[in-house]
């Protein structure tokens, strides 16, 4: 069972080591030649106005709600699908769409009320 | 000693992906040419085919400036965490039958994981930079690739409704039951296949979905202030996830490596089942496929044009979620009504 996952733990760690090479031969063979003008982030050519670690838009924190609501209900659906075969033959396949089928309605309404309240229009 | 098979296999396959990120930012470049009516680069080597390798000199001989105000740690973090998570999506795709790195039985769902993992590296990017734009664009990026990410996954639960694995291989098998093309999940399950398309586009930055590095409004995005081998690392990071993405779309939706018309080729050469050619002939149908959506992914870039945020919050919040909501219910229900062809 865990074997199966070794390859990929194999692959993950040659992609670091490549990742790695490549960041430490650019350190090596790139030039160093910093100056004060050129450590300053890019602002159209202007000096940069005060700091980029500012307030920013609460919809991307609405968004991030959301996402989390539907995410777990992604994610209860996966069984649901693997084992659908399984139903047909066990007879149980229209109790469980039934089911189903509340599940994701339940879900919808809430989606119909967030675009209901505006909580997902970046306009304005 | 099995591993150490499986180690040689993965640095071909990492090998294999580097070759093929030069090859495709070479491609880029020309088709975009070719689709302007301009040469595009043909300067290095012959018919500019030494082009991905002066970008690549270049990229190791330039300085990597890194902002005064930046986080030093994450600057450097970042970049590694998106070429690390590219490289490791392509263990997970089939090349022929039996060829793949590592053979999960949760495969689709590891893969949908790892891709995730991509808003790590953007956000950070674009966080520790301490720079407005890049900000901005990372915030964007996340917003956007949290959005795409639900319907992709129900586009993904229609197809494992159909197949009844989350294995990979096996969700390509599957496809070779309807006998023909007619297996294909892009026939069986239409609506899920351009719901999939739409999203790998998003999920990719790629245009019309391009806005995390829109240049007339945010400059480069959340690598604005990356330069050097750092942002080749990112470039790298990106053509990868493009191919990765032909991939996806190739294997969940257009029979993988499998060979149009495959069972009816094997009736009329038995012997062709057992041969050492038969893989050869897989990986190079699969190749194919790619290349065809590879050159779609181009062609969608120079023929539509970029939305507008809103836009591109009301596409995947008001229509693609209830849409593939929608779409996995439907599917259950012909896997009901019609077990004989599902």
């Amino acid at each position: 069972m865990f074997g199966d996952f070794i390859p990929l733990f194999i692959m993950i760690a040659l992609a670091t080591g490549l990742a790695l090479t490549l960041l430490k031969a650019a350190e090596i063979i790139g030039p160093k030649r910093p100056n004060r003008i050129k450590r300053t982030p890019y602002e159209s050519g202007m000096d940069p106005i005060g700091s980029a670690r500012e307030r920013y838009s609460v919809k991307f924190y609405l968004v991030a709600m959301i996402f989390i609501v539907f995410d777990v209900e992604v994610v209860f659906m996966y069984p649901w699908a693997v084992s659908f075969h399984d139903f047909i033959e066990g007879g149980a396949a229209f109790g469980v769409m039934v089911v189903v089928t509340i599940f994701t309605v339940i879900l919808l309404i809430g989606l119909v009320y967030d675009i209901k309240k505006g909580g997902l229009d970046f306009e304005q | 000693m099995e591993y150490l098979l499986t180690a040689g296999f993965a640095f071909l396959v990492i090998n294999a992906m580097l070759v093929s990120a030069s090859v495709l930012v070479y491609a880029e470049r020309r088709v975009s040419g070719f689709m302007q009516n301009r040469p595009g680069p043909n300067r290095v080597g012959p018919l500019g085919l030494l082009q991905p390798f002066a970008d690549v000199l270049k990229f190791v001989l330039k300085e990597d400036v890194q902002p005064a105000a930046a986080n030093t740690f994450i600057h450097s973090l970042a970049p590694v965490l998106m070429v690390v998570i590219a490289m490791s999506t392509a263990s997970l795709i089939p090349f022929a039958e039996g060829v793949v790195v590592a053979d999960l039985n949760v495969g689709v769902l590891m893969l949908l994981a790892l891709t995730s993992v991509t808003v790590y590296g953007i956000t950070l990017a674009g966080w520790s930079s301490n720079s407005k734009y890049s900000l901005l664009g990372g915030l964007r990026s996340a917003a956007q690739m949290v959005s795409y990410e639900l319907s992709m996954g129900l586009a993904v639960i229609s197809v494992v409704l159909v197949a009844g694995s989350l294995n990979l291989m096996e969700i390509v098998e599957n496809q070779a039951s309807g006998g023909a093309l007619l297996g294909w999940n892009a026939v069986r399950n239409p609506i899920g296949c351009l719901i999939f398309i739409v999203t790998a586009f998003a999920e990719t930055n790629r245009a019309p979905f391009d806005l995390p590095e829109a240049e007339q409004e945010l400059v480069g995005g959340y690598h604005t202030e990356y330069s050097g081998m750092k942002f080749g690392m990112f470039f790298l990071a990106e053509y990868v996830n493009w191919f990765i993405a032909a991939f996806m779309i190739v294997t969940l939706f257009f029979g993988g490596y499998l060979i149009p018309f495959q069972p009816q080729l094997l009736a009329l050469a038995p012997g062709l089942a057992d041969s050492v050619l038969f893989p050869f002939l897989q990986f190079g149908s699969l190749m194919l496929k790619v290349s065809f959506f590879v050159f779609l992914f181009i062609w969608v870039r120079w023929t539509f044009p970029r939305f507008k945020y809103n836009q591109l919050m009301m596409i995947g919040w008001k229509y693609l979620l209830p849409i593939s909501l929608a779409n996995a219910i439907l599917v259950a229900l012909g896997v009901i009504f019609f077990q004989t062809y599902f």
